[in-house]
């Protein structure tokens, strides 16, 4: 928790700007369509109105959990030049702002999934929002390396919850589908962790390139992508899903397996000399669209 | 005359205020489609 003092003139109101860059509407894109692809690729019909409120929901519980980990980050985002002009860093807005707004936004969340969808849905949801405020930012974040590996479960429940919100169960697809985003995260944010490697270590993030160097990180990105792989493949082998998703999983893992090589192999020090490690951050966004694309063009065009 | 920073407060609260009356015209409208739809799957 900050110990520091943020500056923010307490008698003017945040501008609803701020209170919408809280949210995190870059990450919220890949957590709404990885929820929508969840919920497209379920089986059986759902009504478009009670879909579109279940991704909604989804999005509006990924805003409140982005909001409170920048109300319980403050401190951190300050030291960091990524993040030090967020609205609570820069005093643009109060931390009780903050508060507020992000318990208000998981709550009322949680209730309109209930409504909308069913009791498992939304206790997922809730789940989500805890891990990612509580596990993840409260407990792991500062204190172990391996931060990202365990928090990673946060971002990889929105596909399981637009399952359940169609079929109120869980089978072996969405639990893949679950896998292969929490094993898809640590190679992605070390890739990005190894050329802002002085912004975490400045603010004392204990990131793993910070803990045990650059040398080793690459190792683990590699290695960490060997299991990502397998369960990207697993719902083609395994007969869940078709030709479309098979083949282009197999493509997309291979270039994904190839960049990690090549951030493997590379041994610049200076972030200026990282393009492999900068190419792979790049293509792991694309690849997790792409994946779960396919996957949804598997279901409804096949 | 007013100062400047009262006139920078009023304009957030201005615009706070229609935000808020949009967002409640849309949940009003959402919360009638969940209901229409949840009778339609019901019958």
């Amino acid at each position: 928790m900050t110990s520091v003092p943020l500056p923010h003139d307490q008698s003017l109101p945040a501008d609803w700007r701020d209170l919408l860059a809280l949210t995190k509407p870059r990450v919220m894109s890949l957590v709404v369509f990885t929820g929508l692809c969840g919920l497209l690729a379920a089986p059986g019909p759902v009504h478009p109105v009670l879909g579109f409120t279940a991704v909604l929901c989804i999005a509006l519980g990924a805003g409140a959990a982005g909001a409170l980990n920048q109300w319980y980050e403050a401190d951190l985002d300050a030291k960091m030049k990524r993040t030090a002009n967020r609205p609570l860093p820069a005093g643009r807005m109060s931390r009780q702002t903050a508060l507020h707004f992000g318990v208000g936004l998981a709550v009322f969340s949680v209730i309109l999934m209930d409504l909308a969808a069913n009791h498992l849905a939304a206790a997922v949801l809730a789940i989500s929002i805890l891990f990612y405020v509580l596990v993840y930012t409260v407990w792991l974040k500062r204190r172990t390396a391996q931060n990202i590996v365990i928090g990673g479960a946060a971002g990889a429940f929105p596909p399981l919850i637009g399952w359940v919100a169609v079929t109120g169960d869980v089978t072996t697809l969405p639990i893949l589908l679950f896998a292969i985003i929490f094993l898809w995260t640590p190679p992605h944010f070390w890739a990005l962790s190894l050329f802002v490697r002085s912004d975490y270590a400045n603010a004392g993030v204990p990131m793993l390139p910070v803990v045990v160097g650059i040398e080793s990180t690459r190792r683990h990105v590699l290695l960490y992508t060997l299991p990502m792989i397998a369960a990207a493949i697993a719902p083609w082998t395994l007969g869940l899903t078709g030709w479309v998703y098979g083949v282009t999983s197999v493509a997309l893992n291979a270039v994904f397996l190839f960049l990690a090589f090549a951030v493997f192999a590379n041994k610049a020090a200076e972030p200026k000399q990282m393009g492999p490690e900068k190419r792979l951050f790049a293509f792991s966004i694309f690849y997790l669209f792409g994946l779960f694309a396919a996957l949804v063009i598997d279901r409804w065009m096949i | 005359m007013p100062e400047p920073e009262d006139e920078l407060i009023r304009k957030r609260q201005r615009e706070r205020s229609r935000l808020l009356a949009l967002l409640l015209g849309a949940f009003v409208i959402l919360m009638f489609g969940i209901t229409i739809a949840k009778m339609s799957i019901n019958q």
